[in-house]
């Protein structure tokens, strides 16, 4: 099954040598979990002051500064993963430097059978 | 079965026995072979009526239980195939489940028994809410109806009927596994298993006289949770805690008058405690203590096994007690342990000692909102004949007690101070 691995939490929680280390850390995890078949994608986000909300009404566009909802805690980065129960996806979730001073949402993916293949 | 057995006994009640002793073992089983507990579920009701027809005809066959799986299973590919006709997802399941056949004759003993593990660790999963532990455990394990859990949660049938689906979706879209979790998960999940067994039987024991009986049933299956959970997978905290269960269960005559009114610990008659309960919930700690493996629910079956231990309330040993709270403290920390502990300090030492510690939790803040900490306090006051502090203390837990009998018995109290005064 595929599992999407959210991370959760406060910007200012880590400094920026802390957000160094993290990366760090976080790219070796992608790389263990690479050499272990279990790796689909990885990327941290950049802060919620450089989001951008869109929505469509009745057709027309609207703009807006700002994430989704203003909440303390933040999307900073996410795991996609292939893993073969919720207990395998939990355990990595475990390995997520931020899983430390944040929350990991376990996601299930929903897995369209149309849907084009890898970006090359 | 005996032949003459099957000719003088209706089919129809040979099978109701089976079901009764076998129904859950063959359901655990058919979600492994299945994958999908709505599918067993069809399944196991299939194979079950296929027998009714099939033993009265053939005669009950050697290994029930086999036939049963065997049967559930075949019943459960006619059912996909019948659900491929509406359904276009699901062709490689059904070539999936006809291509493996079950070997009834050299089937694993082992990994049968395994499926029921499997059902409570799934059941209890900490990925599902505590409430979706509670009925998922009653339904799926104990074989208890929607209806009777609604009743017995005192929740409206279909909230609880909404909660088992969405709990059964989660399990299937979340991927969470059917398996007995690997040896460094399993003491956190065991506890889970075991909080789940304990919540059931607390939700019986602390019964309103009203639902009383529905209740009492509930306790019952804690009870009965815990003996299989033993059997499949011996722990010290299992043993703890179904002695902890079996102890609170023999006072369960004396807690409560006939009318309902509560009965506090040293007014209870001593007469009417259950003592094969006693017995065997005594024997169980002791089983549990030389291992040197137990925890909190160990401690807590030890302090009431001492009580079950005293003649009367004059011969309780209280020292042992504070003791056993004082190790209770160091494995497992809370505030109501230390504020049973100021109880136990208050037989030992008298009032006094027991005001200063209840006083002290109640000053850092601490169990402000729990009415046992506030009509504890109260008790220990009247004692002490400061029938004001006394009174205060009675209204506060007044305001804050939520079961009937516990109300009467603290109005009772309020009005036993007026003829102090």
């Amino acid at each position: 099954m595929k599992y999407m691995l959210l991370i959760y939490g406060a910007e200012d929680a880590i400094d920026d040598n802390e957000r160094e280390a993290c990366y760090g850390k976080s790219s070796q995890l992608a790389h263990d979990l690479k050499a272990s078949g279990q790796y689909l994608g990885a990327s941290p986000l950049h802060s919620v002051s450089t989001a951008t909300s869109v929505r469509v009404r009745s057709g027309k566009r609207m703009v807006t500064d700002g994430p989704f909802a203003e909440t303390r805690e933040q999307l900073g980065g996410y795991y996609v993963i292939d893993a073969t129960d919720l207990d395998e996806a939990i355990g990595i979730a475990e390995r997520i430097p931020g899983a430390a001073w944040g929350t990991i949402e376990v996601r299930p993916i929903v897995e369209l059978p149309n849907l084009p293949t890898d970006a090359t | 079965m005996s032949m003459s057995e099957a000719a003088t006994r209706p089919m129809g009640e040979i099978v109701e026995d089976v079901y009764r002793a076998e129904s859950r073992r063959v359901f655990a089983t058919l979600i492994r072979l299945l994958g999908d507990f709505d599918l067993a579920e069809d399944a196991l009701h299939d194979a079950f009526a296929a027998a009714v027809e099939q033993w009265s005809r053939d005669g009950v066959p050697a290994n029930p239980r086999a036939w049963l799986v065997s049967t559930g299973r075949f019943r459960a590919i006619d059912i996909i195939r019948r659900r491929n006709r509406f359904d276009a997802s699901l062709p490689v399941l059904a070539e999936q489940q006809g291509t493996e056949t079950i070997d009834v004759i050299d089937w694993d003993e082992d990994e049968i028994e395994d499926d029921r593990l499997r059902l409570i660790f799934t059941c209890c999963h900490p990925a599902l809410s505590p409430d979706a532990r509670v009925a998922l455990t009653l339904r799926e394990m104990c074989g208890l109806t929607t209806e009777e859990i609604a009743r017995a949660f005192l929740t409206p049938p279909p909230t609880l009927a909404q909660r088992i689906v969405r709990a059964k979706a989660k399990i299937k879209n979340a991927g969470i596994p059917y398996q007995v979790p690997s040896h460094n998960e399993l003491p956190d999940r065991l506890d889970a298993v075991l909080q789940v067994i304990y919540l059931v039987f607390n939700e019986g024991y602390s019964a309103s006289s009203g639902e009383s009986l529905t209740r009492a049933d509930l306790s019952g299956e804690a009870i009965r949770l815990a003996r299989l959970l033993i059997q499949l997978l011996p722990d010290a905290e299992t043993m703890g805690l179904l002695a902890l269960m079996l102890l609170h269960e023999s006072r369960r005559d004396a807690r409560s008058s006939a009318d309902g009114d509560l009965v506090l610990l040293e007014d209870q008659d001593r007469s009417l405690w259950n003592r094969d309960q006693i017995a065997e919930g005594t024997a169980l700690v002791e089983r549990a203590l030389v291992t040197r493996q137990f925890g909190p629910y160990t401690l807590q079956a030890a302090i009431s096994a001492v009580h079950a231990g005293a003649q009367n309330p004059a011969a309780t040993d209280w020292a042992e007690i504070v003791g056993l709270y004082d190790v209770l403290a160091d494995a497992d920390p809370s505030p109501v342990i230390e504020l049973n502990r100021a109880v136990a300090v208050a037989m030992r030492d008298g009032p006094e000692a027991g005001l200063a510690s209840i006083d002290a939790i109640l000053d850092r803040g601490d169990l402000a909102d729990y009415h046992l900490a506030h009509s504890a306090r109260a008790e220990l006051c009247r004692r002490l004949g400061r029938t004001a502090d006394a009174r205060t203390s009675y209204e506060r837990a007044l305001e804050l007690a939520q079961q009937e009998p516990e109300r009467r018995f603290l109005k009772r109290r309020l009005a036993e101070l007026d003829t102090l005064t």
